[in-house]
């Protein structure tokens, strides 16, 4: 799974809604990152998918995942229509955080209740056992 | 219980097609199709049992997380293309937030809830993953398939079970005769026209009790390689009905393929 898709999870549990603890989930530090290169990067797609990222949700669980160099602060790309370097360089690096990198083995688990959830294979299974479904 | 049938005539039957089911279904619906490419750039969505994930690769152009119930079309679906966003969950509870997306698409898919209350469940779960704007796309199967071979019509039952054979069947074996030899040695002259005459009939039973077990092991093995999917078929309307019971407001609707579609919003509060 893309970093990216780790800020759409939550945690499957009804209960924990009413918990500000259900997103995003923890994610263990031994969990699998892979890196793929060949995804080539679209400014445009990128720049309107960063508008929508929680980044405090980033920030966590690459902190989780080992990566505390995140700033606090969404970065911000200059108005208008033209590309700075700047922004150019932004772009690239959450490209590069966001797309490429992905998890491809390892767990996470909920903040506010605890169970853990698998992903094997690239793929996070939030199906829940019976007794919590 | 609705989760038991559903897990007997549902979820267990797409683990076990999965990749039979999968070489099956590759080309996307042209109104799905033109639902995901009439979306900006940029926007993100859902695909609520996304089986093969045949929809997550029509627009590269927008971020789509597929997610299913069964494991083996997911796995499917990473194999057919590692970077579609793909992952196992259940429809009724699906781990994303409220108010995120800028569309849903679920195809083919809310007709497996085996009652009204879950259908409209389901409808309603995911519209509250839509942004206030956002739209959904709803297919199901429906009762009116008068072009299909199928022949489903008005006035049939909508509850019913759909067989799914795994395997082609192999072709029908039949038993073939052996060469009619008689050993007349040792019987006297004028008993044999008798004597073979007899053997024959005998050999006649034997063959028509082998044929009969053939066909009833053959029978047996069919009916090992069929399974039994439960559909809820809509009829006209009543698809935008359970949108509605969801809490929806319905922009379009229209029929594709054998099936009633909707496009819904949600209600503006
Ligand atoms: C007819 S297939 C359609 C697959 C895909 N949408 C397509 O158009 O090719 C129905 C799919 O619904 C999934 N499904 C059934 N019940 C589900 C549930 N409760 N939650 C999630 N997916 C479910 C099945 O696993 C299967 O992949």
């Amino acid at each position: 799974m893309k970093l990216l898709t780790s800020n759409f999870l939550k945690c499957s549990v009804k209960a924990c809604d009413n918990s500000n603890e259900n997103f995003p989930l923890r994610y263990d530090a031994n969990c699998q990152l892979q890196q793929d290169e060949s995804i080539d990067c679209n400014p445009e797609f990128l720049i309107n998918i960063l508008e929508r990222v929680d980044w405090n949700a980033l920030v966590q669980v690459a902190s989780d995942l080992g990566n505390k160099s995140l700033p606090p602060q969404k970065p911000e790309l200059s108005p208008g229509d033209d590309l700075t370097d700047d922004d150019l360089a932004i772009i690239r690096d959450m490209h590069s955080l966001l797309i490429q990198t992905s998890i491809v083995e390892g767990q996470m688990s909920c903040r506010n209740c605890g169970h853990v959830y698998y992903i094997k294979n690239g793929i996070p299974n939030l199906l829940l056992p019976p007794h919590l479904a | 219980m609705a989760e038991l049938k559903e897990q007997e005539y549902v979820h267990r039957v797409y683990d076990e097609i999965a990749p039979h089911f999968s070489e099956t279904r590759y080309k996307p619906w042209p109104v799905v199709a033109n639902f995901l490419n009439s979306q900006p750039m940029g926007a993100i969505g859902i695909d609520v049992g996304c089986g093969n994930g045949k929809y997550l690769g029509v627009n590269p152009n927008l971020f789509i997380i597929g997610s299913d119930r069964s494991s083996g079309l997911i796995q499917c679906a990473n194999e057919i293309n590692s970077r579609y966003n793909v992952l196992i969950a259940d429809g009724l509870q699906l781990p994303h937030k409220d108010g995120t997306f800028d569309f849903a698409i679920s195809i083919a898919v809310v007709h497996h809830w085996t009652t009204r209350e879950r259908r409209i469940a389901a409808i309603a779960h995911i519209l509250t993953k839509l942004r206030p704007e956002g739209q959904a796309l709803i297919y199901c199967w429906a009762l009116e398939q008068n072009e299909s071979r199928r022949g489903y019509h008005e006035g049939m039952e909508q509850d019913v079970l759909i067989p799914w054979v795994l395997k082609p069947k192999k072709p029908t074996k039949s038993v073939k005769a052996a060469p009619e030899k008689v050993d007349l040695s040792g019987i006297p002259l004028h008993e044999r026209a008798q004597y073979v005459s007899e053997m024959k009939k005998k050999r006649r039973q034997e063959l028509r009790k082998e044929q009969e077990e053939l066909e009833q092991q053959q029978q047996r093995e069919a009916s090992q390689d069929t399974r039994y999917r439960f559909y809820h078929l809509y009829r006209r309307g009543e698809l935008e009905e359970d949108c509605k019971a969801a809490g929806g407001t319905v922009i379009g609707t229209g029929y594709e393929r054998d099936n009633w579609y909707a496009i819904v919003k949600s209600a503006t509060k």
